[in-house]
């Protein structure tokens, strides 16, 4: 295999706050090839967003970052601010959740785009006009030369998402991060978005990073998942494999909480008990220790490390895996 | 229009319920037209999209957001004509629980103090009597009385103050809970206990629900039946299991179609949504959805499609209904 595009390596973010330093990522290490797109799934507060920020190098100021994140051959973390600006936007894209907070209100959509394109490319305007009417076509948004003047308060939520995905498409990223894309969308329109996010990942052969809540969001459209629990990746797998065959009792505890459409009325849900722990307060043993069923002694005094047993890219951290093959067990 | 064989009398009747707002000189259309009825002991789902009417269809029922014209009928009584006091009294049987329970909390109030509220409004003058109905409410909803009673909101996390909105709603023992939105806010491990919570709850205490909110599965995990609202109108309405099993309105499919499934397996149907829901400020004539429908036709723009029964129990409003 060649050397991944991303390659996280053993990043931690700390914030301090009033109760005490706040570890919202863990120690964390995830890779990716390009041209795949990996799914970071967890519940709020897990530090997906938090890991995302780190990649982009978009922290709070207040926050301590240890580790290294490798793109393309460079360590952003060690890398000019001058270089950093350079890379995001052109390699390096972001789609946010709210698309209203992520454009500028006061400026017509035709700028926000131009302005993007010739930051990075040598364009001249009529160039880079050109180029945004035929973005916004991409994007599926009707009638782009009437866009172009118009502000973003005259789109609606799915159209901002859109044009939001066509400057962040404009100088062709090798990796594209989008932050709960869709969480802000209805359902009708979710789909589209993602059908779109999908299409164009495909025609450019960009790697994606999907960042959700939802577990239906990265099923049929991530190549690899990643399960976030208080901080750290708990479960990463081939999609196929995470969902069939889950070592991590977490990874099942969600996937069962989630009501099914194809279930009776008034089936009760196995429902998590408690919450996540107080990520200023870290636990000594395992983060869902307290709330799994599975959980011995052992998983209260010691923290379980990402181990694989059957598939090497299938690693999870947990004393008593579960649906492991005969014989395997721990 | 709707006729229901051997149902019992509805404890809710919604008749050609009419909402609209002012804006500007201009007027939003959110409710148009919508009949719907809820039996006791039924928990009627209520989906749609944003900007669908569903809130505020919800909102009216209460009598929070007045009827253009229509009536609502509890128990056989019209809220639309109640004023007052015999508004303010009818109230304590319907309840209304939202969706930020975080918001919905006062902050500065303690927990103790918010549930007993709605009591010393309803004019329960003894203290003690006020203590023991918040307790055992608290209790109800899983929360320890004794140690949340003196705790301000900010204590707690989003699905505690959900279990102390629902405390809230039950303190008065009302026979009827609007439920808007009441999990969108909550993450996915803390929906279920909430989810769960409402139908105890709702056993319990023998709760009559309407149910709002945007995820079908969501509604499915708790209705008898579902309402599906498009525009500010009814597109279908049915028994939960049928209704998701043999959708008869193109609607009603298409957000079926939509929902991302947890199961790799279950390939993303490509672009099933085209288009995006028209203004409720002008929205087209004939059937609403008929700008998004695959099979619409002439018929659909010149003529308001009505409720139409297409299997038992269940009801589109459809010139073309599917299967």
């Amino acid at each position: 295999m060649s050397a991944p595009l991303l390659a996280i390596e053993d990043v931690a973010v700390e914030l301090p706050t009033p109760r005490g330093n706040l570890r919202a990522v863990d120690h964390v290490d995830l890779s990716l090839q390009a041209g795949r797109t990996l799914g970071i799934v967890g519940e709020s507060g897990c530090g997906k967003t938090m890991l995302s920020r780190a990649v982009l190098q978009l922290l709070p100021k207040k926050a301590k970052l240890t580790g290294r994140v490798m793109f393309d051959g460079q360590d952003l973390v060690r890398l000019a601010p001058e270089s950093l600006r350079r890379l995001r936007g052109r390699d390096l894209a972001v789609v946010f959740q709210d698309p209203m907070t992520s454009l500028n209100p006061v400026l017509t959509i035709g700028t926000q785009l131009m302005e993007t394109i010739q930051e990075h490319l040598e364009l001249d305007a009529p160039a880079a006009k050109a180029r945004s009417i035929e973005l916004l076509a991409a994007v599926g948004i009707p009638a782009p030369e009437q866009r172009l003047v118009q502000y973003p308060h005259q789109c609606s939520g799915g159209m901002r998402q859109r044009i939001a995905i066509a400057i962040a498409l404009s100088c062709e990223p090798k990796l594209l991060i989008a932050d709960e894309p869709t969480t802000a969308l209805d359902v009708t329109i979710q789909a589209q978005i993602l059908d779109l996010l999908a299409r164009e990942q495909r025609r450019r052969h960009m790697a994606m990073i999907i960042i959700t809540h939802d577990l239906g969001v990265v099923a049929g459209r991530a190549d690899e998942v990643a399960v976030m629990y208080a901080g750290r990746v708990v479960e990463r797998a081939p999609t196929q494999a995470l969902f069939k065959r889950m070592h991590m009792p977490y990874t099942e505890a969600l996937l069962a909480a989630i009501p099914k459409l194809d279930a009776a009325p008034h089936t009760p849900l196995p429902a998590i008990s408690g919450r996540p722990p107080d990520p200023t307060r870290p636990l000594k043993g395992c983060s869902f220790a307290p709330r799994c069923n599975y959980a011995g002694r052992h998983c209260h005094a010691a923290k379980p490390v990402l181990t694989s047993a059957e598939m090497p890219d299938h690693v999870y951290a947990c004393f008593h895996p579960i649906r492991m093959t005969e014989g395997m067990e721990a | 229009m709707m006729q229901l064989a051997v149902r019992p009398a509805p404890l809710l009747n919604v008749d050609n319920l009419v909402v609209e707002y002012g804006l500007g000189n201009k007027i939003v259309h959110a409710v148009s037209g919508v009949s719907l009825e809820v039996v006791r002991g039924e928990t009627l789902g209520l989906v749609g999209e944003s900007g669908c009417g569903k809130s505020t269809l919800g909102r009216a029922v209460l009598q929070l957001r007045r009827p253009k014209s229509g009536r609502v009928m509890f128990d056989g009584e019209d809220l639309t004509a109640m004023e007052g006091e015999a508004l303010r009294r009818m109230r304590r049987r319907v309840q209304l629980i939202f969706q930020d329970p975080i918001a919905s909390l006062n902050p500065r109030r303690r927990i103790g103090d918010i549930v007993a509220e709605p009591l010393i409004i309803a004019g329960i003058k003894d203290a003690a009597e006020r203590k023991r109905r918040v307790h055992e409410v608290l209790s109800a909803v899983g929360l320890d009385p004794d140690l949340v009673a003196n705790r301000l909101p900010h204590e707690f996390s989003g699905g505690q103050c959900q279990r102390i909105c629902i405390a809230r709603s039950l303190v008065l023992n009302p026979e009827f809970i609007v439920c808007d939105e009441p999990v969108s806010a909550l993450d996915v491990s803390i929906r279920a206990q909430i989810l769960n919570l409402l139908e105890e709850m709702k056993a319990r205490f023998g709760l009559t629900l309407l149910f709002i909110a945007h995820d079908l599965a969501v509604v499915k995990a708790v209705s008898d039946r579902v309402a599906v609202m498009y525009l500010g109108r009814l597109c279908e309405v049915g028994p939960s299991e049928q209704l998701f099993a043999q959708p008869a309105h193109p609607y009603t499919a298409l957000l079926l179609q939509a929902i991302p499934v947890p199961d790799p397996d279950v390939r993303p149907a490509e672009s099933v949504a085209a288009g995006e829901p028209p203004s409720p400020i002008a929205p087209p004539s004939g059937c609403r959805f008929r700008t998004r429908c695959p099979r619409a036709d002439q018929r659909c723009s010149a003529e308001i499609p009505e409720l139409r029964q297409v299997a038992p129990g269940q009801f589109a409003a459809c010139h073309h209904p599917l299967g």
